[in-house]
């Protein structure tokens, strides 16, 4: 018998993700305005928690705001999920969050005080997206939908979907890292559009065998049509950004459409990476593996009952 | 050995103390020309002094400047009532360039010269730097004001020197700071209002100018002898020219900068 859904705890999960992809575009503005050491210091702000928010302070400080309301958000779900949810392995990556947005912070502070170094940024970018993903993973999890048991649908094409929805997410995993070493001079452009290729031929292959073979399953073609849509939306912004990066090199201070383009550029790439990390959960949940009664034991599945 | 590093650090430690005490009640002067104390090398001889001086005559007419716009930060807007323009390409009337800075780049061989104790100024008002380009000597002192009524921060992205980054809130105390080596040019910038950018130019010499309104510059004091003098501009890149100068000597060096010569 599973316990019936806590509709406020997943409201709450939802909250939490909305208020994470709000930070990925409150950070992304931060970059895009070079505006990370406006304040020299951490974890005050000018030696105060409310600096005047004059010029690029605002971005930066406010990030900060933002931030720590999001590791507020993320502490209250994951002592919410500790008291009230009754899978254990939910509960233990609701502690995982919060470990990781602590460390996100931390990074945060970090990349200030050393101003700046490339690896720190890049990884406090990597980061952010890979919470994102826990945040939203959290989301649907708690969500009435995933504890519904309806039957697997057969997979016995080869590479298996499970496979194949995994690759798709690891590679916009990379993708984000090799926009992120671009975006940080730390790389040139040539591999993130050799990896945009990669990723757009993966997203395709997945997004076709799901609605061509998996028609029969919401979840998996909802979350297929959303990965597709959004990587397409993802190529159009990722040109966009590159357009308005050469049409502002000439300029004295970040022009608003070169900031408008890499922020929806960076946050929109946070959103694609989740759909594609929620399309492979449900190809846990809802499509079996072809060793589905060996790979049963490592999958949430079984938790749950 | 041992004596001359506890002595070398003891000379650093009065320094700072010399620099940290002075810095506060100093008034706001530029640096006269270095006065000689501890001549290392063959000290300049005044007598048979030479000069370089010339202009820095832009090639490509008078491109259009990028305005700044400053409401990002309403005090700074409030300060001009009239639009302002980036420094970055400034041509004159007189279709020379403007902030060029041009200095001997070669042939000083292994002379030394004296620390100037007066410090170099760098101004934060209108939310500009003023100058906009200033050179200093190895170890002389970079006095940094804050005139605004607004917040800045002062952030030197040097590759040779070490980066710092410090906030000065409006009435902050002036900061006092210095570049121990050699560094052509550190850029500065202000990441609170992001189209603030200076340059400062490191030198070991005090043979090192700064072109104005006029375009020109004069480098003088010179011991005789054959030099290479470069011309850096912060978008264009550097040009370089050979003189020799004999003793008592002036020599004009006209240099020309072209966006596409220069490597753009
Ligand atoms: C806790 C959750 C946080 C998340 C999810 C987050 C997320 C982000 C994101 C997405 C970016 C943009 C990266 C890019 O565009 O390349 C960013 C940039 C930045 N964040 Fe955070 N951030 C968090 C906390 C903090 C904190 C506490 C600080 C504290 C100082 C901070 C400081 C910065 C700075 C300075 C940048 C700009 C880095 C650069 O331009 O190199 N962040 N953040
Ligand atoms: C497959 C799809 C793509 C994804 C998932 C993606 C993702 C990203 C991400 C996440 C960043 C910022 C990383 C960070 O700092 O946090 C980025 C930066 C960037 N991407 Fe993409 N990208 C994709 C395709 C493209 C394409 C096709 C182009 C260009 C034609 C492009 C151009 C850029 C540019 C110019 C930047 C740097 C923006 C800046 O100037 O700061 N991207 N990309
Ligand atoms: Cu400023």
């Amino acid at each position: 018998m599973v316990a019936p859904p806590n509709t406020s705890l997943h409201r709450f999960a939802l909250l939490t993700a909305a208020a994470t992809f709000l930070l990925l575009a409150a950070g992304a503005l931060v970059t895009s305005n070079d505006a990370g050491l406006a304040v020299p210091d951490w974890p005050l702000s000018y030696g105060t928690w409310m600096p005047p928010m004059v010029g690029n302070i605002f971005y930066e400080h406010g990030h900060r705001m933002v931030a720590t309301v999001v590791g507020l958000l993320t502490t209250v779900l994951a002592l919410w999920l500790c008291l009230k949810e009754p899978r254990r392995w939910v509960r233990r990556l609701g502690l995982v969050a919060l470990g990781v947005v602590v460390l996100q912070g931390v990074l945060g502070g970090i990349t200030v005080l050393f101003l700046l170094p490339r690896p720190v940024s890049i990884a406090h970018a990597t980061l952010a997206q890979l919470f994102f993903c826990l945040a939203v993973s959290l989301a649907v999890f708690a969500g009435p939908a995933w504890r519904e048991e309806a039957p697997k649908a057969v997979d016995a094409s080869s590479p298996p979907l499970r496979r194949l929805s995994q690759a798709t997410a690891l590679a916009l995993l990379a993708q984000l890292i090799l926009g992120a070493a671009f975006r940080h001079s730390a790389a040139g452009i040539v591999p993130h559009l050799f990896g945009a290729a990669v990723v757009a031929f993966l997203v395709a292959w997945t997004a076709r065998r799901v609605l061509v073979q998996f028609a029969a399953q919401p979840e998996l073609v909802r979350s297929a049509r959303m990965l597709a849509g959004l990587l397409a939306a993802q190529l159009l912004l990722g040109a966009g950004a590159y357009l308005a990066r050469l049409g502002s090199a000439e300029s004295a201070q970040p022009e608003l459409f070169y900031v408008a383009a890499t922020v929806a550029h960076v946050a929109a790439g946070g959103a694609t990476l989740a759909s594609s990390v929620v399309l492979t959960l449900w190809c846990y949940r809802r499509v079996s593996g072809p060793g589905e009664s060996i790979a049963l034991a490592s999958t949430p599945q079984r938790a749950t009952i | 050995m041992t004596t001359r590093k506890l002595l070398g650090s003891a000379t650093i430690l009065a320094l700072v103390l010399l620099a940290a005490c002075g810095g506060a009640e100093k008034p706001a002067e530029v640096a006269e020309k270095p006065a000689a104390e501890a001549p290392a090398g063959p000290p300049v001889d005044p007598a048979t002094a030479a000069t370089v001086t010339g202009k820095v005559v832009y090639k490509d007419g008078k491109p259009q400047p990028n305005r700044i716009r400053m409401d990002a930060d309403a005090a700074c807007a409030a300060m001009h009532g009239t639009p302002v323009f980036s420094h970055e390409v400034v041509v004159n009337d007189n279709g020379t360039l403007r902030y060029v800075f041009v200095y001997v780049k070669e042939g000083l061989d292994n002379r030394t010269f004296p620390t100037p104790k007066e410090p170099a100024v760098l101004d934060q008002r209108g939310c500009l730097y003023t100058p906009h380009v200033v050179g200093v000597q190895t170890n002389q002192d970079v006095k940094i004001l804050n005139s605004d009524s607004t917040t800045h921060n002062i952030h030197p992205v040097p590759t040779n020197n070490r980066e710092w980054n410090t906030s000065m809130p409006p009435g902050a105390e002036p900061l006092v700071k210095n570049f121990p080596r050699e560094e052509l040019l550190i850029p500065v910038k202000c990441n609170v209002h992001p189209w603030m950018k200076s340059y400062i130019g490191v030198l070991k010499h005090p043979f090192f100018a700064v072109t104005g309104i006029d375009g020109t510059f004069t480098l003088k004091g010179l011991p005789p002898g054959e030099y290479t003098i470069a011309a850096w501009q912060e978008k264009f890149g550097a040009v370089e020219q050979k003189v020799t100068v004999g003793p008592k000597e002036t020599k004009t060096v006209d240099f020309t900068i072209t966006p596409k010569a220069a490597g753009d």
